[in-house]
């Protein structure tokens, strides 16, 4: 079974999913941080693949792009990397990669790799549904890699339910009008969205992401999904850590604790 | 035929490849633009400021001295004599005009030279509307007057300050300021580069060029097809509007020229389809220079409208399908052609429309050959590069 439905088969409230970027902050932290994600109790590891043009992504993550593009991380050296984290990390792992850097590996090639490695899902945040489903749904499918779209607050109800029929990770909602790391606090209007949302009943689990930090702001966005995604914050917390796993550990049991 | 599909691709190229929180504002656009370009007060309101404002038709100039010296007939298309100086103002007074029906408030744009973003804050003023262009901190530096210029005109320059602070990067910054700014403000992109429907939507607006040599053309020659058109490619929108109605008139050449920058294997280059292979690139797949990584690669021109490493997706089928003939001119021979058109005709031509000039010295045409040269921009705005450069 796929770690990812496993997961939320078995976990309903509360999920948090981390982001990082793959080598940063320095190339060899990829799995020592993945380890350290887990230890510190967090339910789903989101490994960003770098790239040099990340448009969905606000300063701090573009940073950590650079970052790890000039330490000499690349989509061949994150999967030489990966090999054998599996004997070491048991959560669900989702690769969160731009479309360019993915078609010049080769999408089959790419997807075979993933199942090879133990990576459980895919976000990429400039494939479209239409061409997902055209071109690559297949091949998700038969690598066993399932696919997650993102929804904003101005994604029309019609557009929601077709991203709801064609997702089987789980939907991940940006929660502001905004770009990641862009925003601190939630507001009413975000309330709203979450909550109309959560009214429509859909059958995927759905995560919060983009402005989520804190305990405050993760037991906020829970009330209203499952759970929520920590990106930004948590890049801030590692760039310049002198103890990483201890410095991760922290933070995450800072977030989770009731 | 060479014409986008209902999925916005030609060919292979184009699609909208963007993340979900631009989908709302891109469908909007293009669900919308055909039907509100079409309407008729729209066309009355548009060719209006394009003969008023703009000062269109721009003239076809006969160069007879330039004819002299390459032994054919040369015409320029004189879009350096719009206002603001580039054909650049085409696109942007047909952008705000659409913005205004879709009930926007606010205007965005990138800016590489500052053509695009002086033509967008020109608009803006006319317009009323708020206007903030996205600029390359390095562009900014060389390009001060440009910079001012929208100061002047009540915009706001933001410096892009990530990757190699060019073109490429504030137009990375103007997605993400349209993403944070979903619902009322409108996004101006300069080429005919980003998703469907944003590069044939700019071609249209941008093909008053080719509909003006056309009948032009007629009356001066006889007849309305040139021999040869040759335009300067960046991203791509002055040669997409001096092509557009010749797409499929295959007995009219299309020629493209690139910047090579110090030369196309000296790592110093913006020549695309020379070193390029097919990706995506601000939201559409196309030809861009990238590392076998999928890494984009930072460009180099002495032209700053030209440092792009991508083409607009339909110049990347023009080139994929054998209809256009791309040249690739380095800065220098750029700098020679447009110092050797000021001398001759009296023009002093924009560094990006000098490489168009330069191409007849690299491709083959008979003497008899009516060749258009789409002269996009007026050289004001280089005057501290041809300094700097000398040997005139």
């Amino acid at each position: 079974m796929n770690r990812i439905h496993y997961l939320f088969n078995t976990k309903k409230e509360r999920v948090l999913s981390i982001y990082f970027t793959a080598g940063f902050p320095n190339l060899e932290d990829t799995v020592p941080v993945m380890e350290a994600i887990q230890d510190g109790g967090a339910d789903v590891i989101e490994i960003g693949v770098p790239y040099s043009d990340p448009v969905a992504d606000g300063p701090t993550i573009q940073d950590s792009n650079k970052i790890a593009l000039d330490n000499g991380m690349s989509m061949k050296l994150l999967f030489e990397q990966l090999k054998g984290f599996r004997a070491k990390v048991h959560l669900p792992v989702v690769l969160m990669g731009y479309l360019n850097p993915i078609i010049q590996f080769g999408m089959e090639a790419f997807c075979q790799k993933c199942k090879e490695v133990g990576v459980d899902g895919l976000i990429v945040p400039d494939l479209p549904m239409q061409q997902y489903l055209e071109d690559y749904k297949a091949m998700f499918d038969q690598f066993g890699l399932v696919n997650t779209f993102l929804i904003s607050p101005q994604t029309s109800e019609k557009r929601i339910w077709e991203i709801d029929e064609n997702t089987n990770g789980f939907i991940y909602m940006v929660s502001s009008h905004a770009i990641t790391g862009a925003k601190a606090d939630i507001s009413p209007e975000q309330v709203a969205y979450f909550e109309r949302v959560a009214a429509m009943g859909l059958k995927n689990p759905r995560l919060i992401g983009f402005g989520i930090s804190d305990a405050k702001t993760f037991g906020q966005a829970s009330q209203y999904s499952n759970g929520a995604i920590i990106g930004s914050a948590f890049i801030k917390k590692i760039k310049d850590s002198k103890d990483l796993s201890g410095d991760i550990r922290e933070y995450i049991q800072s977030v989770i604790k009731p | 035929m060479i014409k986008v599909d209902e999925k916005g691709f030609y060919g292979k190229f184009g699609g909208a490849y963007i993340p979900e929180m631009l989908y709302p504002n891109v469908e909007e656009l293009r669900e919308n633009y055909e039907a509100i370009m079409a309407s008729p007060d729209f066309q009355a309101e548009f060719r209006g400021l394009l003969k008023d404002y703009v000062g269109r038709p721009t003239p076809l100039y006969f160069a007879s001295r330039l004819s002299e010296r390459y032994e054919a007939k040369v015409y320029l298309k004189r879009e350096d004599l719009c206002h603001t100086g580039a054909h650049k103002v085409n696109n942007t007074i047909g952008q705000i005009l659409l913005a205004r029906k879709l009930g926007k408030k606010r205007i965005i744009a990138e800016t590489g030279a500052g053509q695009h973003g002086v033509a967008t804050a020109t608009v803006c003023a006319l317009m009323g509307m708020e206007c903030t262009v996205y600029m390359g901190e390095i562009d900014i530096a060389r390009q001060r007057p440009n910079v001012e210029r929208m100061k002047i005109l009540g915009a706001t320059v933001v410096p892009a300050v990530s990757g190699s602070k060019t073109l490429k990067d504030a137009t990375n910054e103007a997605m993400r300021a349209w993403i944070n700014n979903p619902v009322d403000t409108h996004y101006i992109i300069g080429s005919v580069v980003g998703p469907h429907p944003y590069p044939e939507m700019v071609a249209r607006f941008q093909s008053v060029i080719s509909e003006e040599i056309k009948w032009q053309l007629k009356e001066k020659e006889g007849s309305e097809n040139p021999d040869i058109v040759i335009a300067c490619v960046g991203g791509g929108s002055n040669a997409a509007g001096a092509f557009y109605h010749y797409y499929n008139t295959p007995e009219v050449r299309l020629v493209a020229a690139e910047a090579a920058g110090l030369g196309v294997s000296s790592g110093k280059s913006a020549a695309t389809t020379a070193l390029g292979t097919p990706g995506i690139l601000h939201g559409s797949k196309t030809i861009l220079m990238q590392t076998e990584d999928g890494q984009v690669v930072e460009p180099h021109s002495i032209s700053a409208g030209l440092d792009y490493p991508g083409i607009g997706p339909v110049h990347a089928h023009l080139f994929d399908v054998g209809r256009g003939e791309f040249v690739a001119v380095e800065d220098k021979d750029a700098m020679a052609a447009g110092i050797e058109l000021s001398k001759l005709e009296g023009i002093i031509p924009a560094i990006e429309s000098a490489h168009a000039l330069y191409a007849l010295n690299m491709i083959e045409y008979g003497k008899d050959d009516v060749i258009v040269i789409n002269l996009s921009g007026r050289g004001d705005k280089d005057l501290e590069t041809y300094i700097k450069w000398g040997g005139y």
